[in-house]
């Protein structure tokens, strides 16, 4: 209905903008990747050395191992909490349920930092929750080892990243015909055998999508390692922010932002692959 | 027939999904209890409630300076996003054109990578054009992120409104122009002002992208984490407090115009974030 003037007049700004300001950032970084630096001045000469020190370096390796560790924990932690949560608004929430939604979607977008930091004030040896165990004589010396390690990234992130993963789960659930449900129940099926046979296989779509959010986003985080993680809790994106700062090394830095980005992508697409093959028609 | 799955009761799920909501808010809540401690931000019980923090808060110029540069920022990405995103909800809507599907996924990608990806190939392309780092270049950072969100956002409201009153204006001898302004950006209304809010949110309490792009001005974020590397105080307590309240009112309208006229089949498909 519309003409193809308009059409092209429509789409040339934004294919234009998102060509300038996001392909060719991200195209500036993959050719950074294949960079070097020397005596502290970027040389434009191609080579794959960048890639052979990442590979090479235990270091590197030893930090990525760390960061899929911590990216696997917030992972299984975010759907232990949030796939009951959000069976339960699905299955049993009656009429709260707008309401514990509204619940469940707010924080979802409110302040990263605000969250983070919360945690820091709770964790810390002077912090709210040694306070606390003092406080009911559990302990006589503050706890030290709850700020400041990888156990306190685990459950920040865990905290900031469960309502990601409840919205898609959610969101199947509510999809899955409650015939289907009812059916399975009047056959004879207990609750347990119908939930484990009907409703979860029903739901991997939604689940494979809210474990795809919070490994991928866990994966690429540096401000949580900064809050809480101290040297023990470094993450690869820490690594990758020190070489764009005091270590100067852009195209090292740039080489593993390469790295983080094929990880992210081939885990979206994976998922994406296998939601359609588990999906529900 | 038994009755309907969602009205049975299963009392250990209650609990559990009980303590999932706690955990969720808990920390939020001894943040802001203890903006109102007068020993500290650690410690149990807090003791000694007082308004100081806050007043100490109000009378902190550098605070108040890092709030107008945020929501300078804020605004003008909230301006960038929309039209753009408007834009391109459009063409991805109406238009055909090789590479739509990547550029559909490019479009989308600042909202599914890290942050640190994306900031740090802005500021290799801010060093690459020869700018240097400002508020402007954390503007057009959160502008472009947020086209993602913008884009969404409006492609959903598209598809939910009544396309042949669009048909009935071009049929009827409107330009495309005027059927724009005249049908299209009215029944869009709604959408654009839910959009405009969620979008001037996640500008304001943006921190990843951010801090690859700052120059010497502060947004308040930026500002708090300069802070929190000095050492804790109640004050952030307090300012952590009012973002906290001002991101929930935000984000609540923001849910509830979305919602408005929705079924709750639409509602669920647009909520996947």
């Amino acid at each position: 209905m519309y003409s193809r003037g308009y059409k092209t007049l429509v789409s040339l700004p934004p294919l234009f903008w998102v060509g300038l300001f996001l392909l060719l950032p991200y195209a500036l970084m993959l050719a950074h990747s294949f960079w070097a630096v020397r005596d502290g001045v970027l040389v434009r000469q191609w080579n794959l050395d960048n890639y052979v020190t990442l590979f090479s370096k235990p270091v590197y390796v030893g930090v990525l191992l760390r960061t899929m560790r911590i990216a696997t924990s917030v992972t299984l932690c975010s759907l232990l909490l949030g796939y009951p949560l959000a069976y339960y608004l699905s299955f049993h929430a009656g009429a709260r349920k707008e309401l514990l939604y509204q619940l469940v979607i707010v924080p979802l977008w409110v302040s990263y930092l605000v969250r983070g930091y919360a945690w820091k004030t709770i964790l810390g040896s002077k912090g709210v929750l040694n306070g606390f165990l003092q406080y009911l004589h559990l302990t006589q010396e503050p706890v030290a080892f709850l700020l400041y390690s990888p156990f306190a990234v685990v459950l920040m992130l865990t905290h900031i990243y469960t309502p990601f993963v409840v919205l898609p789960i959610y969101a199947t659930l509510e999809h899955i015909p409650r015939p289907l449900v009812e059916a399975s129940e009047d056959l004879g099926a207990g609750s347990a055998q119908t939930f484990l046979r009907v409703i979860l296989p029903l739901s991997i779509p939604g689940l494979l999508a809210g474990a795809t959010f919070a490994f991928v986003l866990s994966l690429g985080d540096f401000l949580a390692p900064l809050l809480v993680g101290g040297a023990s809790g470094t993450m690869i994106a820490n690594v990758v922010q020190s070489l764009f700062g005091a270590a100067y090394d852009w195209p090292l830095g740039a080489a593993i932002s390469v790295g983080i980005l094929m990880i992210t992508i081939s885990l979206l697409f994976l998922s994406e692959r296998l939601e359609k093959r588990w999906s529900f028609k | 027939m038994r009755g309907r799955a969602s009205t049975r009761r299963a009392p250990l799920l209650t609990v559990y999904a009980a303590l999932v909501f706690v955990f969720i808010y808990l920390p939020v809540v001894v943040l802001i209890l203890y903006s109102f401690n007068r020993d500290g931000v650690g410690g149990f019980p807090p003791r000694h409630l007082t308004l100081d923090w806050y007043r100490q808060l109000f009378a902190d110029a550098q605070i108040w300076d890092a709030v107008v540069n945020s929501l300078i920022v804020a605004a003008g990405s909230v301006a960038l996003s929309l039209i753009l995103g408007l834009l391109a909800a459009l063409s991805l809507d109406l238009a055909t054109f090789p590479g739509k599907a990547l550029f559909r996924r490019l479009v989308l990608l600042p909202l599914i990578l890290p942050g640190i990806i994306t900031g740090l190939s802005l500021l290799m392309f801010a060093v690459f054009a020869g700018a240097q780092l400002s508020l402007l270049t954390v503007f057009l950072g959160h502008g472009t992120a947020l086209i993602s969100v913008a884009t969404t956002e409006l492609f959903a409201g598209l598809q939910k409104l009544d396309r042949a009153q669009e048909e009935a204006s071009l049929d009827l001898g409107a330009t495309p122009w005027q059927t724009f302004w005249r049908v299209t950006l009215p029944n869009l209304k709604l959408s654009l002002f839910a959009a405009g809010l969620l979008i001037f949110t996640l500008s304001m309490d943006e921190i990843a992208i951010t801090f690859f792009l700052i120059g010497r001005d502060n947004t308040l974020p930026l500002e708090i984490w300069g802070r929190l590397r000095r050492g804790i105080t109640p004050e952030i307590n307090a300012v952590s407090t009012l973002i906290f309240a001002v991101s929930v009112a935000l984000i609540v309208i923001w849910y509830r115009v979305r919602t408005r006229g929705l079924g709750t089949e639409a509602q669920e498909l647009l909520e996947r974030p």
